[in-house]
């Protein structure tokens, strides 16, 4: 019980520093990009709420007060949802554009995550069951030359020849002219249409980081000498592999794929411009490119709170499933 | 690296010849302190493949100005050309060469792995091993910094502080992939080193009065030699594709040729519209090739701490 508490104040400790780093990284940059943005968003001919632009202000820094005070409000506006309001999307708030972009990305890489990590898992564990053997280079090999290939290109291959050259998927976007999103028939095969080559070239490399970490992991617990010992008893090569090797080697991708999840939008930046495909990545890009600092400070705190929590909910299940994880931290 | 590399399959080479070369290697080693380490990686078959593909990458990069025909940014050339005898690979939008750009493009690669992996893996060292032998309060508080940079997504924060910075250059790029890379390095040798901290010849050690900097380098670390080296490598690594992620994404040092830019202007520059295989084909290929480079290597790697492993 020890060790799940002391997890949660953890958790909540590396929370602050996250919301505290988040307020600092604007401030600490050379200019003013609250002024910046407030000069840009009241010369515009429509008449801008206040209360958005105190929000704005709270979240990049404003010149009136002390660093201290500035902090307080900060916190305030985040605890009251306030996160300002877009310039690229104005009128609408952040959260409005951010929760809108949500879905596609979580869709989208969500289900390739999870696919991956099943694929590139049993992979793993069968190349280190049958080290050094032709299944073995086959495994390793293989999946190396297709998962060093950057992905980014990956994808630019994909449209070249799937898009550009065969016609057969759309280039980009996440649905078609014909199509508007909603709760249609249409609109899900659209979409589904335009989500299969950034699919495809997020499942080409995504299970080679699990394979080869599952690889190395069981290899390395196979060497060990309690599996020698199994092996001297004369248990089946099987049972030792499945009950002492991949039994343990699995625990660091089983923490490995909780952070993946909560990374989802780091490894959708990239897929996201290739395809323009409406996601939080793309829209990140997009932020950026037109200095919408509300709107990437915002998406940043919502990346880094997911991984964050999907941390936390990592670190639990390390404690489940590893008791001497458990003992060593209650002691 | 010179005793055996030069001839890999020399010709009479029988059994006991290689066994010759390998002693000899050995003991060149030990005067050189080329260390037996070497040897290991070098018996691997794919090892010795990753390393001499690694070499060329380096020759490469060394020597970029006589084997590129022309500078990577001439662009004094007919527009969009597809391969010729003048130009194999073609030229780009702009009228450069593309394979003056890919010769150019491994220095900047190698230059980004080698300092941001060496960066990264040594603040990874000096954190992971400190927490995990030491424990207790400084282990609490390491762990907090490791966790916090665990949790910072890296391309996004990279991308945030290129939105801010006023300048874009190499050395902001490698700044900060080693300040969001060298966690995940950390967490794994502390876990390593938790384990080994209660290992009898440890305690031996202790109990012989040798001081805790002098067990964890001497008696630690060499334990640890494969995870170190893996450490650096997928660093390395990580640090090339952050590179070639962020120059593709048009957030790169735009005064450098490297292989992402390449693809960025590919991409911008209607190579696959116009059906330029070569220029878009061959920047990631080659980045694929080092990156396979540095995986083979691995392979030998493995059998470092693994003796059950060796390939002898």
């Amino acid at each position: 019980m020890k060790f799940f508490v002391r997890r949660t104040g953890f958790f909540l400790a590396t929370l602050w520093a996250a919301v505290t780093l988040n307020f600092l990284i604007p401030r600490l940059e050379p200019g003013d990009p609250a002024e910046a943005l407030l000069s840009r968003l009241t010369s515009r001919t429509e008449a801008v709420d206040p209360a958005q632009l105190a929000a704005v202000r709270k979240l990049l820094g404003a010149p009136d007060g002390n660093l201290l005070q500035q902090y307080w409000e900060y916190l305030a506006a985040l605890a009251n949802g306030h996160f300002g309001v877009s310039y690229t999307y104005y009128p609408y708030s952040v959260t409005d554009v951010i929760s809108e972009a949500m879905p596609w990305t979580l869709v989208l890489v969500g289900v390739t995550q999870i696919f991956s990590f099943v694929v590139g898992t049993a992979l793993g564990a069968w190349a280190a069951y049958r080290r050094n053997t032709r299944t073995d280079s086959l495994i390793t090999l293989g999946s190396t030359f297709l998962g060093t290939l950057p992905f980014f290109w990956i994808g630019l291959l994909l449209i070249f020849v799937f898009a550009i050259t065969l016609n057969w998927f759309p280039e980009g976007g996440g649905y078609g002219g014909g199509s508007q999103p909603g709760w249609t028939w249409l609109f899900f095969s659209d979409a589904f249409q335009h989500s299969v080559l950034p699919a495809l070239s997020l499942l080409i490399t995504g299970p080679i980081g699990w394979i080869l970490g599952m690889r190395n992991n069981m290899v390395q617990t196979l060497g060990e000498d309690y599996a020698r010992l199994a092996r001297a008893k004369g248990l089946p090569r099987r049972r030792i592999a499945l009950t002492y090797g991949a039994r343990i080697a699995i625990l660091p991708n089983v923490t490995g794929f909780a952070i993946a999840l909560g990374s989802i939008l780091g490894g959708t930046v990239l897929v996201e411009s290739i395809f323009n495909y409406p996601g939080m990545g793309r829209l990140l890009l997009e932020a950026v490119s037109n200095k919408d600092f509300p709107l990437m400070q915002t998406l940043f705190l919502f990346t880094t709170i997911g991984v964050l929590i999907a941390n936390f909910l990592a670190d639990m299940a390390y404690g489940l499933l590893d008791p001497r994880v458990r003992r060593k931290d209650a002691t | 690296m010179t005793t055996p590399g030069g001839t890999p399959v020399a010709a009479p080479a029988a059994a006991g010849d290689t066994e010759g070369v390998g002693i000899a290697a050995l003991d060149a080693g030990r005067t050189h302190r080329m260390p037996g380490w070497f040897v290991i990686l070098w018996r691997n078959g794919k090892c010795r493949l990753g390393l001499l593909l690694l070499a060329a990458f380096v020759l490469v990069a060394v020597l970029a100005p006589y084997i590129a025909p022309f500078g990577p940014r001439v662009d004094a050339f007919a527009t969009s050309q597809g391969p010729t005898g003048a130009h194999w690979l073609g030229t780009t939008a702009q009228g450069e060469d593309v394979y003056s750009q890919i010769v150019y493009g491994a220095r900047t690669s190698l230059l980004v792995g080698v300092v941001a992996g060496t960066l990264s893996t040594l603040i990874a060292m000096a954190v992971g091993l400190t927490a995990g032998y030491l424990q207790g309060f400084v282990d609490e508080v390491l762990s907090f910094f490791v966790n916090l940079g665990l949790v910072v997504p890296v391309l996004p924060l990279m991308i945030t502080l290129a939105a801010y910075a006023p300048v874009k250059g190499l050395g902001l790029i490698i700044v900060v992939i080693t300040v969001t890379g060298w966690a995940h390095g950390a967490r794994i040798k502390r876990a390593q080193i938790i384990t080994l901290r209660t290992r009898d010849y440890v305690t031996a050690a202790k109990f012989a009065g040798d001081s805790t900097a002098r067990i964890i380098t001497h008696e630690i670390a060499p334990n640890m030699m494969s995870l170190i080296v893996v450490g650096f490598m997928s660093s390395a690594l990580g640090a090339i594709g952050a590179e070639a992620g962020l120059a593709f994404l048009g957030l790169g040092d735009p005064q450098t040729t490297s292989w992402g830019t390449m693809l960025n202007q590919a991409s911008l520059g209607g190579a696959m519209t116009t059906g330029q295989w070569a220029w878009v084909v061959a920047p990631g290929l080659i980045l694929a090739l080092l990156v396979t480079s540095f995986t083979l290597i691995n392979f030998g790697v493995d059998a470092l701490s693994n003796p059950h492993l060796r390939e002898d």
